[in-house]
């Protein structure tokens, strides 16, 4: 059968199991937009680039499947580096497709010509350029290929134009041929046999989880191996939905925001058994000191993240869901050594609980002013178990993932490792989609709304009742409270006092807009946004100069950390 | 400490960039640099010389076998290998220094390729230490241009380093 190229794109990426797609049209893809129009795919269109691919990434962090999406050459792909670097920084699997310039004219500075594949290079898992109609379809077999196995990452497929509408018999390929990419599943029998054998001789074992999890949809091996051994656990940002953070083994997050008791048990801990995490500057703090009187075990997918900061004792390449099932396997084999292990820890869960008395996390709660701490509890109690939650970034995101208990896997989207204002809404936008009966909450705050806040046209266009939940401060706060603490309160360019009627912009785009000022309407309003259909925006006037606490001040080691009173 | 290493890679559009582009974005140094085809023609090989202590190379080697396009990473540093550069030196010559030069050039087994009045050019491969002599000799009467290729590497024995 003859189809153009733009057809078989289209007819690729259904054998790929795809059923949506996020993008925004333009000259370079008029063709692939045409054939969509009576197309059987999905198509939500956003109204900026970067959403689009946001978007397909919170589809993905939420479905695990590959997030898709499409823009036209020249800006509209220039637009979606932010959100794939943001899809590299957390290892999520995503095939973007640009549209390019016709074939004779690239290098020639062609109207909306960009050089993608040089652009994306360092924040892609890989990149193609399509050159011969010949290789299209092995080569969007080869992009979904490589985006969802051993660490997952976006991949860029740029398409030109002369190819979209060049005629080819089209054959899908039954089988990938990569001589490059042979990714490790199966740990190491003799290794794992090695981390039994340490866990089983530790006093003071902690699990250290990242996103990993999630990743490998290894939640239920991770809750079997810590029942098991009743080793506390603590998450990193990225993995604070991996595990139930209501278990009484959660020690909540661990690092520069993290809690005190999860901070403490690292440090003082002799075995640190990390799994799906990278070590990441933001959780060791001072690297010399992180976990130094422990032994460490890193089970991860990629080679590369093992040794890269971190010395390690037991390095375990593979699956997490392969290698944590098997340890388990190794362990239950040792029952009696089992008993002695939980025995023999029984004093450090009893120092941990001292430390979580003397510190919990708490903040100082006010009759007068809306604490954002308070409206992250109510939001928490009053939605499903199953909710959603987005996040954007700054103090709002840090105070999620210190107060919203999250209980189900994949229920927490944040950008962790790029750190991406303007992520949360479009990441909303996505979960939506892909759940259109489940609760879905983004939780921002008044700067990062204004990233991409015309994405309220999006829902509203789709009927997606995303809840928006502004924790307004009137102030860019993470920056704002580093100027407290580091810069003498020298507020530069931080303080953005205009008075935005957010409740206005949202009516302006057809949404429902709700305020809260007094303490005592939080909860009616959340209530009222969670009953009222379509999209709802809350906006919360909080506490301006509430800080987030604990915190580790750059540079100094974990237990160094700043404090609540 | 410096090493030597080959990567055999697929011979696509933007390979070379994406090596080098990998040793930029990640702060590794590239001492030198070549690549060409090899009797795979889907393969190239790439030979560089970069620095690093034990940590660095673990990463360097790590890196480069993530990229999808990387089919084979060998680090000869602590195999038996052979290495061989090439160089072409335009050195100046005066009267009085014509005869030391080609003298030198004979010592070396080099070649002269070009000749003015004024200056030799010389053609010479070997392993990069001979290069280096030569143009310490060569340095006292006017060096004008040097062009260095940078080392190529093979395993001494029998066997391939890589199998496709």
């Amino acid at each position: 059968m003859e189809l153009t190229g733009s057809q078989i794109l289209l007819e690729s990426l259904k054998l790929e199991g795809v059923d949506t797609v996020f993008g925004y049209p333009g000259g370079a893809v008029i063709n692939i937009y045409d054939d969509l129009f009576d197309s059987s795919l999905n198509h939500v269109l956003t109204r900026h680039e970067q959403a689009a691919v946001h978007a397909a990434d919170g589809y993905a962090r939420c479905t695990g499947k590959v997030g898709v999406a499409i823009a036209t050459s020249g800006p509209g792909a220039t637009n979606t580096v932010t959100g794939i670097a943001t899809a590299y920084m957390d290892s999520i699997p995503m095939v973007i497709i640009t549209g390019q310039v016709p074939i004779p004219l690239i290098g020639n500075d062609a109207f909306q010509e960009a050089d993608m594949c040089g652009i994306t290079r360092p924040c892609t898992k890989h990149n193609f350029l399509v050159k011969d109609i010949r290789d299209l379809s092995r080569t969007i077999k080869e992009a979904f290929y490589i985006a969802r196995t051993g660490r997952p990452g976006p991949v860029l497929v740029d398409l030109p134009k002369d190819i979209q509408v060049t005629k080819y018999k089209f054959s899908y390929p039954d089988q990938v041929h990569l001589r490059g990419y042979k990714p490790t599943y199966n740990g190491n029998p003799r290794q794992i046999e090695k981390a039994a054998k340490m866990i089983l001789a530790a006093k003071k074992p902690v699990l250290y989880i990242g996103g990993g999890i999630n990743l490998s949809a290894a939640n239920d091996e991770l809750l079997k191996l810590a029942e098991l051994t009743n080793i506390p656990v603590t998450t990193t940002l990225m993995a604070m939905s991996a595990f139930p953070q209501r278990h009484p083994q959660a020690l909540g997050m661990l690092g520069m925001h993290g809690t005190f008791y999860a901070n403490m048990s690292v440090t003082e801990c002799d075995l640190l058994i990390a799994v799906g995490a990278r070590f990441d500057d933001r959780v060791t703090g001072r690297i010399e000191s992180f976990a130094e009187k422990a032994k460490i075990i890193h089970v991860d997918i990629d080679p590369t993240s093992i040794h890269k900061n971190v010395a390690v004792d037991l390095p375990i390449v593979g699956d997490l869901k392969d290698v944590l099932g098997k340890l388990s396997g190794c362990l239950l084999q040792k029952p009696e050594l089992l008993e002695d292990l939980v025995e023999e820890t029984q004093g450090w869960r009893d120092l941990i609980a001292e430390w979580k008395e003397r510190q919990p996390m708490m903040y100082r709660s006010s009759k007068s002013t809306i604490k954002p701490q308070y409206v992250i509890q109510k939001l928490r109690e009053l939605t499903d178990d199953d909710a959603i939650v987005t996040t954007e970034v700054g103090q709002h995101q840090m105070w999620t993932a210190q107060f919203f208990d999250f209980i189900q896997p994949r229920t927490f989207l944040t950008s962790g490792g790029l750190g991406t204002m303007g992520f949360g809404l479009p990441a909303a936008l996505g979960a939506q989609v892909a759940y259109p009966d489940r609760q879905v909450i983004d939780i921002s705050g008044d700067g990062s709304f204004q990233m991409n806040s015309q994405e309220l046209a999006t829902l509203v266009q789709y009927k997606l009742p995303v809840k928006i939940a502004i924790l307004n401060n009137n102030y860019l706060g993470m920056v704002r409270q580093w100027q407290q603490m580091f810069f003498d309160k020298r507020y530069s360019q931080t303080v953005m006092e205009l008075p935005i009627d957010f409740v206005k912009l949202a009516e302006a785009y057809g949404a429902t807009g709700l305020q809260a000022t007094k303490v005592d309407d939080v909860e009616a309003t959340i209530k009222k946004a969670l009953e009222t259909p379509g999209p709802v925006l809350m906006n919360f006037k909080v506490s301006r100069e509430e800080n987030v606490l604990p915190m580790v001040p750059a540079g100094k080691a974990i237990h160094e950390m700043v404090l609540a009173s | 400490m410096k090493h030597t290493i080959s990567v055999l890679v697929e011979n696509e559009f933007g390979v070379l960039s994406r090596i080098s582009g990998l040793f930029s974005g990640r702060g590794f140094n590239i001492e030198s640099l070549s690549v060409a085809p090899t009797q795979d023609a889907d393969v190239s090989r790439m030979t560089l010389v970069t620095r690093g202590d034990d940590r660095i190379m673990e990463q360097i080697n790590k890196q480069l076998n993530k990229l999808i396009s990387t089919i084979k990473v060998v680090d000869f540093t602590d195999e038996d290998f052979i290495e061989r550069e090439l160089a072409l030196i335009k050195v100046a010559t005066e009267a009085e220094t014509r005869a030391e030069a080609l003298r030198i050039v004979d010592i070396f087994r080099a070649k002269v390729i070009d000749v003015t009045p004024k200056s030799y050019t010389i053609e010479i491969t070997g392993a990069p230490a001979k290069i280096d002599g030569i143009l310490e000799l060569l340095r006292p009467m006017g060096i004008k241009e040097v062009v260095r290729s940078g080392p190529v590497v093979i395993g001494r024995g029998g066997k391939r380093s890589w199998t496709a």
